[in-house]
């Protein structure tokens, strides 16, 4: 059961304080509780140095140096059958630590486990590539370079792969604005027509929820109608909806609602 | 034409109408009027079901064309990345003139619930656009009406003048 906290005030408190939320962690289990992760995990302790590891959600973690990445990655896939590498990407911890993690979660249909190897890495350290041994991680890297800037040794075409190549900044860091630093909220008028386009075109409206009724530039007034940049009194006449010109339309014939014969007999 | 028993007397007509050449051009105009296919995103999904049997668009005289070069209107349907952005004005200025221009959804109107970096916060950043739709997505009624609303501004368009081009800037 929950904890008892008092909420006879809790409206009136920021109930959001944390710029970043950190989620509870799950329970974590030690490794020879799984007889399979026990063994997995001596056969990795024998070659390489192992600094943490624990079962969390029924899959091991392993904390490993940043430097063994390739040479563990490769035991893993060969010798401990683990044969997909499902997924790696980074997590920034810089304000926290000044390191990134970076975790690579692997899959074994045989054994039908997962695991997850992770090292740190310092802020402008590189990580080596993995690409030779996971096609996957091809894709995989040039993301993690696109949205986080590490660089990847060995890789053999680290570019940027879902922001343009021309981009600044790495999106995906926590230091960088949601809604972008200047150079995101120029970027397309920049580009197509120049620098000096910006006072023309003007800066980006981020507010979503603006509304104005008195601006018949960007707002329509539907079934108050007005041609565009009229001056708006608060006194315009309602407008029915139309789909055509009163006079009617050349070779077109109107439509009329007294006309039209509204068929109720679904059966006939 | 005797073969199909016309008779060109009745109802007081020669088979000949007479208009000014504004009308017919805009009549011409506003029923053919040809759609480039511009699915970005979900809306995409209902611009594409607008072209389907049930909702019929042919009727309008509105065809998909997968050419720039063949279309009237860009109906641009769903989100455009910043990405994206030179790529549409590039399209856009691929399509002939008198050309119009069709703010599909939140997203092509304002950038909608992408509140973000990598969106543009609507495409009247980089075309001029004659109409926005509301909706997320719209329902392909909207975009139907969209269209005859489209119709009717085109009517009211002098056709017969020297082409004002559309530029943002």
């Amino acid at each position: 059961m929950r904890a008892y906290t008092p909420k006879d005030d809790v409206q009136a408190k920021s109930y959001y304080t944390d710029r970043f939320y950190v989620s509870p962690q799950v329970a974590k289990q030690d490794v020879s509780s799984d007889e399979v992760f026990a063994a997995d995990l001596e056969a990795i302790k024998a070659k390489f140095e192992v600094l943490e590891a624990y079962i969390q959600v029924e899959q091991m973690v392993v904390y490993i140096n940043a430097k063994d990445n390739v040479d563990v990655i490769k035991l893993v896939k060969e010798e401990l059958d683990y044969t997909q590498l499902s997924e790696m990407s980074a997590i920034d911890w810089i304000a926290k630590s000044g390191q990134f993690e970076i975790f690579y979660q692997m899959l074994s249909m045989g054994k039908r486990k997962r695991i997850r190897i992770k090292c740190f890495i310092g802020k402008d350290e590189a990580i080596n590539s993995v690409e030779k041994l996971f096609r996957s991680a091809d894709w995989s890297e040039r993301e993690m370079y696109d949205m986080f800037g590490i660089e990847v040794n060995n890789h053999p075409f680290l570019k940027r792969i879902l922001m343009p190549y021309d981009w600044e900044g790495y999106p995906l860091l926590k230091t960088y604005p949601l809604e972008g630093d200047e150079f995101a909220a120029w970027y397309e008028v920049d580009k197509i027509y120049g620098k000096e386009a910006r006072d023309i075109i003007g800066p980006e409206i981020r507010d979503t929820a603006r509304v104005d009724r008195y601006d018949s530039e960007r707002f329509g007034r539907l079934g108050h109608e007005v041609p565009k940049g009229t001056k708006i009194t608060g006194n315009e006449p309602k407008t029915p909806l139309a789909y055509q010109e009163e006079g009617g339309v050349f070779m077109i014939d109107r439509f009329d609602e007294e006309k039209s014969v509204i068929i109720t007999d679904r059966n006939r | 034409m005797a073969q199909h028993k016309v008779n060109y007397t009745q109802n007081a007509g020669l088979p000949v109408a007479l208009t000014t050449i504004d009308k017919v051009v805009n009549w011409g105009r506003s029923n053919s009027i040809w759609a480039l296919t511009y699915g970005l995103a979900c809306c995409g999904i209902e611009m594409m079901a607008s072209g389907a049997s049930r909702y019929d668009f042919d009727r309008y005289g509105t065809i998909f064309r997968a050419s720039p070069r063949q279309a009237d209107v860009m109906i641009v349907a769903g989100t455009l990345t910043k990405k994206h952005a030179e790529f549409i004005k590039r399209l856009y200025d691929q399509m002939t003139e008198p050309r119009w221009v069709i703010s599909m959804g939140s997203c092509a109107n304002t950038g909608g619930m992408f509140n973000t970096y990598a969106t543009v916060q609507g495409v009247d950043r980089i075309i001029p656009v004659d109409l926005y739709l509301p909706g997320c997505a719209p329902r392909p009624e909207t975009l139907q009406y969209g269209v005859m609303l489209l119709q009717k501004k085109i009517r009211a368009e002098k056709a017969i003048k020297s082409q004002k081009t559309k530029r943002l800037m």
